[in-house]
């Protein structure tokens, strides 16, 4: 059996997370609803990266004693390693809009707002960007509205820039010197044509791009098993969807 | 001397036009509360999402009892867009201020202290503090080079609103673990509440309740509304009604399905989650 396309994109974030990195993930945070994401921490600690993973969402059991502003709090201490951020416009400088589109933003379509992003993004030093839609609609030459920006001029406070950005059909890889995405592999059945074609920001194109790596049976047997016990309070409705409904 | 009054006298303590507080709708939102505000027929409300703002302040928008916003976002979680607010952006009736998460928590804070302002990390470059005139940018006088970051003004609402597990006769109110929602507390000039139960005793008498606790002396009123954040979830003591929300974010996609909803779940005999 292959594995689902949620589980494909679980274990591509778990290989970000684990990837050599100048600042090492001992605590990821994952903000508004954002299963794949929470699972991929839960995978990247089962393959035996000591993670924290703090769930903002989960109700019984919560990480914070006060709530939201303890986690904006840590953030801004430094003492969140890695976030989760995605947008309704996603541009080829990793900047991101999360309040909607048109001039101004939102007149063409609204979307809820900016959340943490416009904090997050400057005082988390690892952020994953993460939009499984990839299409030109999305993926812009420049985002209608800044949330966040993917990259600061010198002297601005701030502490990394994207990593990555991971979407429905490939992995980017956001080189922040430059302030550009480059392709980093391809999921299986995309194309490097394919991806070019849906994608309406430039970007830069190794000679070879490998298929993104599929999770393992043992990847895949945590997810099913112990991620999904410690997650399915949080995420039912993911949960049965992605791993099928609960033997009786 | 008890400060336990009826869901109908709380909610005539709201007066028009008041600026008022309320939580997300993961943490103690009093949504029995906002239901009987709708019934009193407020007028020109300016809510504050702390920080967020979902399923009640669509509820308030639909009604026609909010002039205007601030909230780092309008979501219904799971359920989608916030049908009302969406559509009243798209009418244009709605003043929305745009604010990010923290700089909520941190004008709260500032409020809290008594002090005018406080600094926050980040935003710059965003176009969220090219919209904010009221928020400043000044080089940090403490950093041997330039090192601009964010004023935010203090925000103090007239009234926050909270739904807690329980109360007691003093009007000390347990929130448990969402003690965020104690600064909201210290900020406003008045706070009102509903609580699931009354218990007898005082709440700040007791050690390992009182870390939890709201104190009276922040707290105007008290009201019994058990499963007062229904539809939406309360600590552990129950979980969102996730088919009624879903619900709700289908009715309230047209003018015509929200004012159903509101005549059967706001107007209707029953108020009250039957379940």
């Amino acid at each position: 059996m292959t594995a689902a396309r949620e589980e494909l994109l679980i274990a591509a974030i778990a290989d970000l997370i684990a990837a050599p990195h100048p600042h090492p993930v001992r605590h990821a945070a994952v903000g508004a609803a954002s299963p794949i994401p929470a699972h991929a921490v839960m995978l990247a600690r089962h393959r035996g990266l000591d993670v924290r993973l703090s769930l903002l969402q989960q109700r019984v059991g919560n990480p914070f004693t006060e709530g939201a502003r303890e986690l904006f709090d840590l953030a801004g201490q430094g003492r969140i390693d890695l976030f989760f951020l995605g947008g309704a416009q996603i541009d080829g400088q990793a900047n991101i809009n999360l309040v909607g589109t048109g001039r101004p933003a939102g007149s063409a379509a609204r979307l809820p707002g900016n959340f943490g992003s416009a904090f997050m993004a400057f005082t988390v030093p690892r952020i994953i960007l993460f939009r499984e839609e990839h299409s030109p609609r999305v993926l812009v030459p420049k985002v209608d509205y800044v949330s966040a920006p993917g990259v600061s001029p010198p002297g601005v406070f701030r502490r990394g820039s994207p990593q990555a950005l991971v979407t429905g059909r490939c992995v980017f890889a956001f080189d922040a010197a430059r302030a550009r995405f480059v392709l980093a592999s391809l999921h299986p059945g995309e194309t490097r044509a394919g991806v070019r074609a849906a994608t309406g920001f430039d970007y830069d194109e190794p000679d070879h791009v490998p298929e993104t790596r599929a999770p393992s049976d043992a990847d895949r047997a945590a997810l099913a098993g112990p991620i999904r016990a410690a997650l399915e309070d949080t995420y039912p409705q993911f949960c049965a969807r992605v791993f099928g409904a609960r033997a009786a | 001397m008890s400060r336990i009054e009826s869901l109908e006298a709380l909610a005539a303590r709201v007066p028009d036009g008041a600026l008022v507080a309320l939580p997300p709708d993961t943490s103690l939102c009093p949504v029995a509360l906002v239901r009987a505000l709708i019934r009193r027929g407020v007028r020109d409300l300016r809510l504050v999402g702390v920080p967020v703002s979902g399923f009640a302040t669509d509820l308030l928008i639909g009604a026609g009892c909010v002039a205007a916003l601030t909230t780092s976002a309008v979501t219904l979680g799971e359920a989608g867009l916030a049908p009302r607010f969406t559509a009243a952006m798209r009418a244009g009736g709605l003043r929305l201020t745009e604010a990010t998460c923290p700089a909520v928590h941190t004008a709260l804070q500032a409020a809290e202290k008594g002090v005018p302002f406080l600094p926050l990390r980040g935003m710059i470059g965003t176009d969220l503090l090219a919209d904010r005139p009221d928020w400043r940018v000044i080089d940090n006088p403490f950093a041997d080079a330039p090192d601009p970051i964010v004023l935010v003004p203090a925000l103090a609402p007239d009234i926050a609103l909270i739904h807690a597990a329980m109360a007691d006769r003093f009007g000390n109110v347990w929130v448990g673990r969402r003690r965020e929602l104690a600064t909201v507390a210290h900020a406003a000039r008045a706070t009102l509440a509903t609580a699931e139960r009354i218990v007898e005793g005082d709440l700040m008498q007791d050690e390992r309740l009182a870390p939890g606790v709201i104190s009276s002396l922040y707290v105007s009123a008290v009201a019994v509304a058990p499963r007062g954040a229904w539809p939406l979830g309360l600590l552990d003591l129950y979980a969102a009604d996730a088919a009624h929300l879903d619900a709700y974010a289908k009715a309230a996609r047209t003018e015509e399905g929200f004012r159903a909803y509101l005549a059967e779940h706001v107007f209707g005999a029953v108020p009250q989650a039957a379940a």
